[in-house]
């Protein structure tokens, strides 16, 4: 057997692709459920760390603390044929679509006494994908907390959204007023109600941020607002348990 | 090519020996054919994450080193670079779906390095230069012997920066159990960026070229 001849290098490389492909095909089809359940758990560990909840058990709290898990659609929540936290793990896929038309997931937690809603979001930073979770106070307004991932962003610069000196900005902003939906990541100056201060040489990954907040925030609004104007109207016990906790935000900011 | 001998070889004969010892320290990978540099700054700020790849290295390794020592006869010549690729393409990926599957925390912090390892010369420079023209159990023993010394440098080097950049050793908070802290010791955030594994890395070379004569060049 030549094995230098032209049919047999054919003959050897059909064999090899074709050995290889099923191989690594058996390989990734029998491991699937076990990597999905991890990225499902990641998931579910991310929503928990926007109310600051850090935990071992993940599976046990999340099921204690969230307790509604919604689709919404353009301000509404909708039935659909896919679970919320489905529709989160395939997030990326759907940023495509336009904001009014895309559904998202909607977490209620309750925690300590609180309600808190938690919107995940999905963006475009300057080498690739940027999410976040970023949990509401239940006016559906105010921020409570955010947490922020990158897939490849800069070291040192843009990857710096990850960390708590960018992070530990948004609580105490809020999200709607007459004439913004969003938070503004500004230059300097970042005093205002819906402003942060951007990372010097992150620009474009902070600026891609807010852009983040602008587009993902559509279909949630008409839901949030609908909240803060039912949290108006009754119950004053509930603004003054909440009351104590903004300005403890708002003084650890200060300091 | 492959040397035949009539005598059975014992597993473990004096030459074998060297196909696994000698990478440790005289023809060390790293440090002496200086390959396999990049993975070394990029993996080394932890030392979790340096034995994750260490031995994600040394199984890569040891198995395409076997395979394509089998293979070495059925090899067509001219696609020999496109077959060692394949075999250590598809390794690499069992490994990097092993690990999403298995150790998923640890598979996030090495991120892309893991599919980076096909790229990593040393792999690539054993089978072309040994398992092609030896018999498998050789290849495997010089896989395992580059993989560990691979290994070993990658783990020293994380052992440095981690004990100096975060006080840490595999996360036992040790230089706070020392209570250096309370006599005015600071970490040295250095120790974490990719230039200090540089650095670190040549400060191994320098030592261990003192310490080895015959690495010692005449002038």
């Amino acid at each position: 057997m030549n094995v230098n001849s032209n049919s047999y290098t054919y003959l050897f490389s059909i064999i090899m692709v074709v050995i290889v492909a099923a191989l690594l095909s058996t390989v990734a089809t029998v491991l699937k459920p076990l990597q999905d359940a991890n990225e499902e758990m990641a998931k579910k560990s991310d929503i928990l760390s926007s109310i600051g909840i850090e935990t071992e058990d993940v599976e046990g709290r999340y099921a204690q603390v969230i307790k509604d898990e919604w689709v919404v659609r353009n301000g509404e929540i909708v039935e659909s044929d896919v679970s919320p936290i489905d529709i989160l793990m395939e997030m990326k896929k759907r940023t495509a679509m336009a904001n009014t038309e895309r559904e998202v997931p909607l977490f209620r937690a309750e925690h300590e006494g609180n309600t808190y809603y938690i919107l995940p979001m999905q963006g475009k930073g300057l080498w690739g994908p940027i999410w976040g979770f970023v949990s509401l106070e239940a006016d559906g307004n105010t921020v409570y907390g955010a947490t922020y991932g990158h897939k490849s962003e800069t070291p040192g610069l843009g990857a710096e959204i990850a960390t708590p000196i960018f992070q530990d900005q948004y609580p105490g902003k809020i999200l709607f007023s007459d004439s913004y939906d969003g938070i503004e990541v500004r230059k300097g100056d970042a005093s205002g109600d819906q402003q942060v201060d951007g990372i010097s040489g992150g620009t474009i990954t902070s600026v891609a941020v807010q852009y983040m907040f602008e587009d993902c925030l559509v279909p949630y609004k008409g839901f949030l607002m609908n909240l803060s104007q039912v949290e108006e109207t009754p119950a004053e016990d509930v603004a003054v348990e909440e009351a104590p906790q903004v300005e403890d935000v708002e003084n650890t900011n200060a300091q | 090519m492959s040397q035949e001998t009539k005598v059975r070889e014992p597993l473990f004969s004096k030459k074998n020996r060297r196909l696994l010892i000698d990478p440790l320290n005289e023809n060390n990978p790293i440090t002496v054919q200086v390959l396999g540099i990049c993975s070394a700054l990029a993996i080394t700020v932890k030392v979790e994450p340096a034995v994750v790849m260490g031995i994600s290295v040394i199984a890569v390794m040891a198995f395409a080193n076997i395979i394509t020592s089998l293979l070495r006869n059925l090899i067509p010549n001219r696609i020999r670079i496109i077959v060692q690729l394949v075999v250590v393409a598809s390794l690499v990926i069992l490994v990097d779906q092993i690990l999403k599957a298995y150790m998923y925390e640890v598979s996030k912090q090495l991120s892309v390095f893991v599919g980076l390892i096909i790229t990593n010369c040393i792999i690539m420079g054993r089978i072309e230069a040994f398992s092609l023209g030896n018999k498998p159990w050789k290849s495997f023993l010089d896989g395992v012997g580059n993989g560990a010394a691979y290994a070993g440098i990658l783990i020293l080097v994380a052992f440095i920066r981690e004990l100096f950049g975060s006080g840490t050793v595999y996360g036992y908070p040790l230089m706070e159990q020392l209570g250096v802290y309370e006599l005015g010791y600071v970490n040295n955030g250095m120790m974490l960026l990719p230039p200090m594994a540089l650095i670190v890395v040549a400060a191994i070379i320098w030592v261990q070229r003192a310490k080895t004569p015959s690495l010692i060049e005449k002038d």
